[in-house]
């Protein structure tokens, strides 16, 4: 293989990473969307508030990989209390109220990790073992970029079993369609709410602790992200998985080869794109609801 | 008595949808809920199962108050809910669909009256038929059979049903009258909610008549027979 082709190549993986590491923040956000009806604008935040907890952990133990476990449940476990203990008591004011409530929870924990951490950039160092350049065929991929899209498809799978062959999958299919109809066949459906909130903030934490080691940790980590999985949730149909895997993998690819090729362009293109599909299906790629 | 509804008054907003009404089930009744369009037939469905939370007044079953419950709880307690336009669960499969009227995840097993899944699909033959299609390509009919067979399911000691006949075609409504008779017979106590008058009167036992938000007639299908003015004022168009 010649050296442009492997460039290509390359430029390919690290868009499939990127399009990972979306495809885990956006599954949650629509998620969510389908199952509460609302949009949570805490959502980025609890991503970078994972990374900023790998941070720490990795501080604290040195080891990555309690890191990498640690993170993304202490990041579920903020989750969790807040939908119990405020979103949950919001809910009879209706969306408006969740939504308020949801963009004052970011602007907290922005402000918290400001005054714990600082503003300056943290650096994650990664294990030798996913350090350095890999060689396959002629070919150099990074490690960490394919350990990101291995952990991803191990999340997608977990996601993909819990959702298609359990009954709490079942109830949470449902649910997106209906809520109301799932209480009143007598499912709890507060609990399976909590539920869902705390695996799409664990999901949310996962890419946090993702990608600490490829852009560092700063604050400003919650808007990138929070911006882009907005649109992979519009673009691809509020509260469809499929039209959120599909689309961050396609945002992954054009984020990374448009800076390539149109570097002055690549920012517009996935609003381009969302443009595109919004006009052709004003409900979004898989999506059912305007 | 199965249920007893007390005084209800329910709000949307500022607009007072059900103004001190009343109703009460036996075990063992087929009850209809009759009145125009907007009078609040359904609000009383929803208020009982609590989908709205009623302001004030009762809802007794069993002689426990369920009053403004979450809906699960409600269910729970025994009452099942088919609403008005069935809102099957669209990617779903129609056994995927059944399953979720099974409470808690766990099939009633031991009791010989209990719904299972062979006795809904003795009584539902096309649901076993479509059993591994999804819920959104089933006919209305077969959605509202659907819909029927999901909450029972869960066994309910008493059957909530809102418009079962709605929009349905005529041959269709037939169907699903004699199915909701059959149910009955099955021993589920039924209060529904219907607009077509034939299929009120040729089912239920007693009937309920809703004026604007309040109850305007109660009594068995012969009394309301007897009373022309009343069906005049209150159902005939």
């Amino acid at each position: 293989m010649d050296s442009t082709t492997a460039m290509y190549v390359a430029q390919g993986i690290h868009g499939l990473a990127y399009g990972m590491i979306l495809f885990l923040v956006a599954s949650g956000l629509t998620m969510i969307f389908g199952m509460m009806g609302i949009l949570n604008l805490a959502h980025a935040a609890f991503f970078m508030l994972s990374a900023y907890f790998s941070y720490q952990a990795l501080a604290m133990t040195g080891n990555y990989w309690i890191a990498l476990l640690a993170a993304p449940l202490a990041t579920a476990v903020v989750g969790v209390l807040v939908e119990r203990f405020l979103l949950r008591k919001v809910h009879a004011f209706g969306h408006v109220g969740e939504l308020l409530l949801t963009v004052g929870v970011s602007l907290v924990i922005l402000d918290a990790v400001k005054a714990f951490w600082g503003t300056e950039s943290l650096y994650v160092d990664l294990p030798e073992s996913l350090k350095g350049l890999i060689h396959v065929g002629g070919l150099e991929y990074p490690v960490y970029r394919l350990f990101v899209i291995g952990l991803a498809l191990v999340v997608l799978f977990i996601m993909a079993f819990l959702l298609y062959r359990t009954r709490l999958g079942m109830v949470v299919r449902a649910a997106v369609s209906d809520a109301d109809m799932v209480n009143a066949l007598g499912i709890n459906v507060p609990l399976v709410f909590m539920l869902v909130f705390g695996i799409g903030t664990w999901m949310a934490g996962v890419a946090g602790v993702a990608i600490a080691p490829i852009l560092t940790v700063f604050p400003g980590l919650a808007d990138q992200m929070g911006m882009d999985a907005f649109l992979v949730v519009v673009t691809g149909g509020f509260g469809s998985l499929s039209g959120a895997f599909i689309i961050s993998l396609v945002f992954g690819e054009l984020s990374s080869y448009g800076v390539q090729f149109i570097s002055a362009l690549a920012p517009v293109l996935m609003f381009v794109l969302m443009a595109i599909i919004l006009v052709i299906k004003p409900t979004g790629l898989f999506g059912e609801r305007e | 008595m199965l249920l007893e509804v007390k005084d209800l008054n329910t709000y949307y907003g500022s607009s007072h949808a059900l103004q001190g009404m009343n109703l009460q089930v036996d075990e063992g009744e087929l009850v209809a809920l009759l009145g125009r369009n907007g009078m609040g037939k359904s609000t009383t469905l929803k208020s009982i199962m609590g989908l709205v939370k009623p302001r004030s007044g009762s809802v007794k079953f069993r002689g426990v108050d369920i009053t403004g419950l979450a809906p699960f709880k409600v269910a729970r307690a025994g009452i099942g809910y088919v609403p008005e336009e069935r809102r099957i669960f669209p990617t779903l499969t129609v056994f995927d669909n059944l399953m979720m009227g099974v409470k808690r995840g766990k099939m009633v097993t031991g009791d010989p009256d209990a719904w299972t899944l062979e006795k809904i699909y003795s009584h539902f033959p096309v649901l076993e038929k479509r059993r591994r299609q999804k819920g959104h390509t089933l006919s209305g009919g077969e959605q509202q059979m659907l819909a029927i067979a999901r909450t029972l399911m869960g066994n309910p000691e008493l059957l909530l049903v809102d418009e079962p006949t709605e929009g349905l075609a005529p041959l269709m409504v037939k169907e699903v009258r004699d199915m909701l008779a059959d149910v009955h017979k099955a021993g589920v106590s039924t209060l529904f909610v219907e607009h077509n008058l034939k299929v009120a009167m040729s089912l239920a036992q007693r009937l309920y008549l809703m004026g604007k938000a309040h109850l305007a007639f109660t009594g068995t299908v012969e009394e309301l027979d007897a009373q022309p003015e009343i069906r005049e004022k209150y159902l005939e168009v």
